[in-house]
């Protein structure tokens, strides 16, 4: 079969850009990234605010500029873009089913794909808030594009249900922009964003952050006119006689990410409960080969750089199994989520993998440890590497690196687990 | 003595502080665990200062509004009339990632830089 493509890259976001630059400089000779926007850049376009970029370029930089430097990049390197294009279907074959109004139906095919869709927004139905259903009540992302991007302001006076980052950075943005944010409500004892976060969104402009706080109804026949807020217990059950009645207009949800994954479900590809992305291996391969992984598509990050580093991965091994270079595991151990771990990523590796880099393992706690903890990888009988830290919080990922010097102890191991618990608890 | 407490933000870890002040001098920073504690403390109780990033108008490219930030931290104190000036903006494209759009914005000695082409 002849091949359009050496390595194809669906999303032109931050994880995409960087597979397809990378996948180019591991020795991809035709390279295409595929984007659904009429120009690249993802996501990251409508997060103008600043912080982006530390471990990367040592800057602190707004979004769309750390974009901007891997588009200039990208096109340097002579990489294809298609943009107005809508990927409509994946076979395991790697072939693409594309439709975009210039163009039409059409097909391409591709020696390796990375898959790089990113991630969609919780939305009202899926954490089921009873009352109305007046016009008013968005998901914080799409407020974000229309403030940012679009420029109009969906209301005036707001509540904020979740403390997730980009409802806490909505906050502040819209106070900027002369709106009153009367209070960002949080399901949990603690927050689900960066601490930084709360400090120079919400403390600086003097938004009340109310925790385990959620909203027990919507109020409002054609607009959002208010909404009742409620405090809740350790199991979220409404505690009565705690209701509070806040004026507002509109209703912002900033209560989670779901990797987008139905491209990859319809071809097969095989997706892990607990994060909705696809189950990879140290090269963000899927079960599929030749199709990759990288990003929120995989699971949801809280930091880009760590985006643009899974995408670097994941656009070398794509490269390399075009050119039939990248090696075929002998021996895949399965890592698991240990002792109070939500999950670990990669889900798979091949120890040889070992012999010459260093494989890191991406995980996200279960509940926070605010003392000195460790972080542990180990086999059914004997611990392998631990490092230690002076927290851990489900807001913030964690890596845990295996070097090669471990190779031997990895080999010998049936499985892998990650922990994570309090020194105290050792 | 005055006290004020504050969340630092100098690294993820979030330390509480506690900056003790004299006729508006520090004497003294506690609850850091780093040199960059101590010095977030200090500046946060003299001179609090920010990043400002935000939008001003465009014509003539694929967007109405072009993103923009601050070269510098900005003094907190300053935030609102720098908002102000930027809300009269209105630029003409083409414009290039770090293009200068405002010199020297409200007497800062900050400039105002575009966050992307358009």
């Amino acid at each position: 079969m002849k091949h359009n493509y050496d390595v194809v890259v669906i999303g032109a976001g931050p994880a995409g850009l960087a597979s397809a630059i990378e996948a180019k400089k591991s020795g991809a000779d035709k390279v295409l990234v595929i984007e659904r926007d009429r120009e690249p850049g993802g996501i990251l376009l409508q997060c103008i605010h600043n912080g982006f970029g530390l471990h990367t370029f040592k800057e602190d930089l707004p979004g769309p500029a750390y974009a901007q430097r891997f588009i200039d990049e990208a096109h340097a390197l002579g990489i294809d873009f298609l943009l107005d294009t809508m990927v409509m279907e994946i076979t395991p074959e790697r072939q693409l089913w594309l439709s975009s109004a210039r163009k039409g139906y059409f097909s391409l095919d591709a020696k390796a794909i990375v898959l790089a869709m990113g991630c969609r927004e919780r939305t009202r139905p899926q954490i089921r808030i009873p009352g109305m259903r007046p016009a008013g009540v968005f998901t914080a992302g799409t407020a974000q594009r229309w403030v940012n991007v679009q420029g109009f302001m969906p209301g005036k006076r707001f509540v904020i249900l979740g403390s997730g980052d980009i409802g806490m950075i909505m906050a502040r943005r819209l106070t900027l922009e002369g709106a009153k944010v009367e209070s960002v409500l949080e399901v949990q004892n603690y927050l689900s964003g960066l601490m930084r976060n709360y400090v120079q969104c919400l403390e600086d402009w003097d938004v009340p952050l109310r925790l385990r706080h959620t909203v027990k109804r919507v109020i409002g026949k054609n607009r959002v006119e208010a909404v009742e807020a409620v405090a809740v217990d350790e199991k979220w059950q409404f505690i009565p006689g705690t209701e509070q009645m806040i004026p507002c207009d509109t209703l912002l949800l900033s209560v989670g990410l779901i990797p987008e994954n139905e491209l990859s479900k319809k071809a097969g590809v095989s997706l892990s409960p607990v994060t909705g992305g696809p189950i990879v291996d140290q090269n963000f391969q899927t079960n599929l080969p030749g199709i990759f992984a990288a990003g929120n598509v995989v699971h949801v990050y809280d930091l880009v750089d760590y985006v643009s580093e899974a995408g670097n991965q994941a656009g070398h091994g794509a490269a390399l199994f075009a050119n039939g270079t990248l090696s075929k595991p002998q021996k895949s151990i399965k890592v698991n989520a240990g002792r109070n771990v939500r999950y670990v990523v990669p889900q798979f590796l091949d120890p040889r993998a070992l012999k010459d880099e260093a494989v890191v393992l991406q995980c996200r706690v279960t509940q926070p440890i605010e003392e000195d903890v460790w972080f542990e990888v180990r086999s059914e009988s004997q611990s392998i590497v631990r490092r230690s830290d002076r927290y851990a919080r489900p807001g913030e990922m964690v890596s845990v690196k295996l070097t090669p010097s471990m190779f031997d102890d990895v080999l010998k191991a049936g499985e892998l687990f990650l922990d994570i618990y309090a020194k105290s608890e050792a | 003595m005055e006290e004020k407490s504050f969340i630092c933000t100098a690294c993820p870890m979030g330390c509480r502080l506690i900056v003790r002040l004299e006729s508006n001098e520090v004497v003294q920073v506690l609850g850091n665990r780093c040199k960059r504690g101590e010095n977030y403390g200090t500046q946060e109780a003299t001179v609090p200062k920010r990043m400002l990033a935000t939008t001003v108008r465009a014509h003539g490219g694929i967007h109405p509004l072009l993103p923009v930030y601050t070269s510098a931290e900005v003094p907190k104190a300053k935030m609102q009339e720098i908002l102000v000036i930027l809300r009269e903006v209105d630029i003409t494209c083409p414009v290039k990632m770090g293009d200068v759009l405002l010199k020297d914005i409200a007497g800062t000695g900050v400039d105002i830089l575009a966050s992307r082409d358009l």
